[in-house]
């Protein structure tokens, strides 16, 4: 049937759970492609013989245009969720993505999120006026309480340099008290474990 | 809003780019059809030859169905799919609680929906047996979501159409933070979800 290779595209992506990403299917989508070339030149033709004067070809011409945007749309949803979950993994994972994550990525797709990258730090940038400083947007996505907190490391981190310029060495289960700003990252990253 | 949200699926109402619309409007519809189509016998592989003769029977993808069946051409007919029928519909009313909707259709209520537009006899019943189903089972769903916590719901889900497996989900992720918050616990700063399920995946693949 046509359009069983398109949606076989969108099914790898509503199996893959949330946090990951599934391979580029370059060769799914390069078939789906000849599938519409192949569409759309028989299409062209029976248009064409119909123009001549044969009779009855109009319905199989109303089928593979059918086929033809139902491969169309499928593509571009395949592209269009790809590009949403990797978004949201700005967000999530920060600006350096996991390498396994990077692997799976199309060369188009990594250029779409350096760029990403970009624009969203210098947004954050300007944010404030010229002199204000800018904002980070990824902090503080739940409204603070205090201004330092305690953390506990989950695993050897190596050396971190705090704002004022103290070498910390986060070891494993090792416990710090530091200010919320310059730890709430590693705490989202699974590094550091927030104790209350 | 802050980080874009992909923890449920957004787009479950018909859209372009939607994954599960996609997979709704994959679902097949029994079509016959009405006239022959010329070089396209491969479809159907008792066909002879390279053409569809009319009045051949086959399941068709419902945007197929619904690209060659419209008020302007009929090229194909359609009828309802079975488990919409009077059979299917009569046991939907007798007791919608344990009907397993997932295997009637993953997306029984939205398919049902699309349904409506092929303008059927039974179009409006389909739609008030969808309706009453639903807010039927609407009651048993929020209240398991509501109750079950820490608990396997495997044996709850299975037998919910997609639909109704994003409401249970959010009605559980509304219970774990209200228990959270209960506790003390909802200022606490916790890892992402992505982060953590990416985790536990490279924690799978090196074992």
């Amino acid at each position: 049937m046509y359009g069983e290779k398109a949606v076989e595209l969108i099914r790898q992506l509503h199996r893959s759970p949330d946090g990951s990403m599934p391979p580029f299917n370059e060769d799914g989508i390069r078939q789906v492609l000849e599938e519409m070339r192949v569409l759309f030149e028989q299409n062209q033709a029976d248009v064409n013989k119909t123009v001549e004067g044969a009779p009855g070809l109009f319905p199989g011409v109303q089928l593979r245009h059918a086929a033809l945007e139902r491969n169309k749309r499928c593509l571009l949803a395949y592209m269009c969720n790809r590009m949403e979950r990797l978004r949201a993994m700005r967000w999530e994972f920060g600006s350096v993505l996991p390498p396994d994550i990077r692997y799976n990525l199309s060369e188009q797709e990594i250029q779409w999120f350096s760029r990403y990258n970009k624009s969203l730090a210098t947004y954050m940038r300007s944010i404030g006026g010229p002199n204000g400083g800018g904002l980070d947007l990824t902090q503080d996505l739940k409204p603070p309480k205090s201004l330092y907190i305690e953390v506990r490391c989950l695993m050897d981190h190596g050396e971190f340099e705090t704002e004022d310029g103290t070498i910390l060495l986060l070891k494993k289960d090792s416990q710090h008290f530091l200010q919320r700003s310059q730890c709430e990252h590693l705490i989202r990253q699974g590094v550091l474990e927030h104790i209350l | 809003m802050f980080a874009p949200c992909v923890k449920y699926p957004t787009r479950l109402r018909e859209d372009y780019f939607s994954i599960e619309d996609i997979l709704t409007t994959q679902e097949k519809v029994p079509c016959k059809f009405q006239s022959a189509v010329i070089g396209i016998g491969f479809l159907d592989p008792g066909a002879e030859g390279d053409d569809l003769a009319a009045g051949t029977a086959m399941e068709l993808p419902y945007w197929l169905a619904r690209a060659l069946c419209s008020r302007k051409r009929r090229i194909v007919t359609v009828e309802m799919p079975k488990p919409y029928r009077e059979g299917y519909r009569q046991i939907l009313s007798a007791d919608a609680n344990v009907v397993d909707l997932h295997k009637l259709g993953p997306y029984y209520y939205a398919f049902g929906m699309y349904l409506q537009s092929f303008g059927l006899p039974d179009a409006g019943e389909i739609a008030n047996t969808l309706l009453q189903t639903f807010s039927t089972r609407f009651r048993r769903i929020m209240d398991s979501a509501q109750n079950c916590l820490n608990e396997d719901t495997t044996a709850v889900t299975g037998k919910l159409d997609e639909l109704e497996r994003v409401l249970f989900r959010v009605g559980q992720e509304g219970l774990t933070a209200f228990q959270c918050w209960q506790s003390g616990q909802s200022a606490k700063i916790v890892p992402s979800t992505m982060v953590t399920n990416y985790r536990k995946r490279k924690r799978q693949d090196g074992d």
